[in-house]
């Protein structure tokens, strides 16, 4: 079979699977009775039409830039780690602990601590299944799925039991002291005369987002451990026999994994709610498997990536909020762009190769 | 714990275990045949939708089970499409269809209904009714042995007793059938079986469907057994309990049984808090129970109890040499 053009894989794929999805999508909408059109319009219009949208849009992008990054740094060691929803969970824990540990007097103190805080508990939350599999050879998927719901009932525990304030009902935290408030981006914006939107979550972490995609790519592409990652994922004898320790590779890869999808907890936890609530990821960690698997794994199709499904969530979140149409809608695309960008890409890529091998036939 | 007390938890066991019970075979005959199937769960809630509305809507439970069975094995059918046909990742598929079923079932019982993600109650012949076993009512006054009878083996829907008979038939089709014997070495040696001269695709193909046809009434078993309609989200993860279940069986049919059972008693025992404290005199918290399942999965994942060792070719599509 012959070997697409560069460009036609990483673009063209892509897009075509995506323009599937939407279509599809399309057609849920229209068969429920909606107009997909107007449908688009308003998505628009609610997630980029003003600085508001845009503030949520970008919000729910830098949880999708940690989540997404985490599963193809894991993935590029060929791991298939579906426990970014747990380690994300735990990582707002250890970012809720630190939060609450002492009364902070200003943010630029807490921000580094609450980093180290969420990035240690998702880091530790990975590495039981990461020694289980590079030690014992139990099945990484199985464990990080387990470890989801693990974490949930541990979350669960310590919320109603352990961190709950007395008196209080809810199954959450204490509010945490004023001097962790992250700066919002309309506090940062505002430094550069650039007037946003002052009601939105959008704060700092997203540019630790974009910071953590060009650490990642440096990572991957630039460095020796790097390169220690995609030589085990493409060949795990290769390796060995160029001298990588799998059991390194594969325990040191769902660190750094389980680290950025704790990080996400800066964003959700620190930067917007202020407290740890029970369902604070959201299902954003499972939302990380679809953005990573459209942005290729390059930390620069997730950061596009994400910035589509902050577009998604926000614009469906009005969708829910002035048509008929709910939340859930959301989901369904998730599902036809993780389906056809991930498990139906030969689908697209065995005709387009054809089609390849014909026009460069009919050139010779 | 008296008599009663245990019956009752005992009782409820077998109502909880059903769906884990039907759902892990299932996966029991997918992934021997090689095919990896972490979608259960979405087939399972896609099934119990289609089931509670169809029976709502036409008043026949058989008809629903017909609609839920059918709606699982549409999605089994993208898998199969998916990991067999286009050799896709076995994982990310199970992973779409499990999203694809949970914003679905909501977006349609919504557009259908508009009871905010639900359908409407059943009643009446939208249900399964318990049956109740011959002599139950006459025999319910002999000491112990005739309270065990009425309650634990009588008085279940049809779907209870269907599933405890498929694991001896799952035993048989697997274990001593030509069909199974092909299924179990596809999952193993799948070049094996094509030098032989039997369909791989094929093989995969009829164990995928079977797995849907579970499922199928594993769902339908939620919507119009264990409850009377379908709500959102009402699988609530019991596809990944019986995922834990088929590795804590280790790919056996008898096992499974044990497994879900074991898993029945869990979830039966998180309903009831009371008498685990009387039981044990400590107080046991509830997310531990939950968690438990999951937690001896990975204890046996991790080999401290024997191996599972999951079949050979799991996970991988096959492609036929040339």
């Amino acid at each position: 079979m012959p070997r697409l053009p560069n460009w036609a894989d990483v673009v063209l794929i892509p897009a075509l699977s995506l323009l599937i999805a939407f279509v599809l999508s399309g057609l849920v909408i229209l068969a429920i009775g909606e107009n997909p059109i107007a449908a688009l319009n308003m998505m628009v219009k609610g997630a980029m039409g003003s600085t508001y949208g845009w503030g949520y849009t970008l919000y729910y992008a830098t949880n999708f830039m940690f989540t997404g990054l985490a599963f193809a740094v894991a993935f590029h060691a060929r791991m298939f780690n579906i426990g970014a929803e747990g380690q994300a969970m735990m990582g707002g824990l250890g970012v809720a602990l630190v939060c609450l540990a002492v009364d902070w007097p200003h943010w630029a103190l807490a921000l580094p601590v609450a980093v180290a805080g969420g990035v240690a508990f998702g880091a530790l939350w990975a590495l039981i299944p990461a020694w289980l599999q590079a030690r014992r050879g139990s099945h990484i998927v199985i464990t990080t799925i387990m470890f989801n719901f693990i974490a949930a009932s541990i979350l669960n525990y310590v919320l109603v039991n352990l961190m709950r304030p007395e008196g209080s009902m809810d199954p959450a935290t204490a509010r945490f002291p004023p001097g962790t408030g992250l700066p919002t981006l309309h506090d940062i914006l505002a430094v550069a005369g650039i007037p946003f939107s002052q009601e939105t979550p959008a704060n700092i972490s997203f540019l630790l987002a974009v910071i953590a995609c060009v650490l990642v790519w440096l990572l991957i592409w630039r460095t020796r451990l790097g390169y220690g990652i995609r030589a085990y994922g493409h060949s795990e004898a290769a390796a060995v026999y160029a001298g990588i320790s799998p059991v390194r590779i594969v325990v040191i890869a769902m660190l750094i994994s389980g680290g950025l999808a704790g990080m996400m907890a800066i964003n959700n936890v620190m930067g917007e709610a202020e407290r740890l609530v029970l369902n604070a990821v959201e299902g954003a960690g499972f939302i990380g498997i679809a953005v990573a698997l459209m942005g290729r794994n390059h930390p620069f199709g997730i950061f596009l990536a994400s910035l589509l499904f902050g577009f998604l969530y926000q614009g469906g979140a009005e969708l829910a909020l002035w048509m008929s149409i709910p939340r859930e809608l959301i989901v369904v695309i998730q599902a036809l762009v993780i389906l056809f960008t991930g498990a139906l890409d030969n689908m697209v890529r065995m005709p387009l190769e054809k089609l390849f091998a014909v026009l460069q036939k009919e050139r010779a | 714990m008296d008599l009663a007390t245990l019956l009752q938890v005992l009782d409820s066991t077998v109502r909880l275990a059903t769906p884990l019970l039907l759902a892990c075979l299932a996966g029991l005959f997918s992934e021997r045949s090689g095919i990896f199937d972490i979608g259960l769960e979405g087939k399972m809630l896609a099934a119990a939708f289609f089931s509670g509305a169809i029976a709502a809507v036409t008043g026949s439970v058989w008809l629903g089970l017909l609609a839920g069975i059918a709606a699982s094995m549409v999605l089994s059918g993208i898998h199969g499409l998916a990991s067999i046909t286009f050799r896709g990742n076995q994982l990310i598929s199970g992973v779409a269809i499990n999203f694809l079923a949970a914003g679905l079932t909501v977006v349609i019982a919504q557009a259908w209904f508009q009871q905010g993600g639900r359908t409407p109650s059943l009643i009446g012949g939208a249900r399964f009714a318990p049956i109740t076993q011959p002599f139950a009512e006459t025999l319910k006054n002999v000491p112990v042995l005739g309270p065990v009878y009425y309650q634990l083996f009588s008085g279940h829907s049809i779907l209870v007793y269907l599933a405890f008979l498929m694991v001896p038939a799952t035993w048989w089709v697997l274990l001593r059938s030509r069909f199974g014997l092909r299924l179990r070495a596809v999952g193993e040696a799948p070049e094996a079986v094509d030098t032989a001269g039997v369909s791989v695709i094929g093989t995969r193909y009829a164990a995928v469907a079977i797995c849907g046809v579970l499922c199928g009434v594993a769902g339908s078993y939620l919507a119009t057994g264990l409850q009377a309609g379908f709500v959102k989200d009402m699988s609530a993860g019991r596809g990944y309990i019986a995922l834990a279940a088929l590795i804590f069986s280790k790919w056996r049919p008898w096992h499974a049984l044990g497994a879900t059972m074991l898993f029945g008693f869990l979830q039966a025992l998180a309903l009831r808090p009371d008498i685990i404290e009387t039981a044990l005199r400590v107080p046991i918290p509830v997310q531990l129970l939950d968690a438990l399942p999951y937690i001896l999965t990975v204890v046996i994942l991790a080999g401290f109890v024997g191996r599972a060792t999951p079949p050979r070719a799991g996970g991988s599509p096959y492609v036929k040499e040339r």
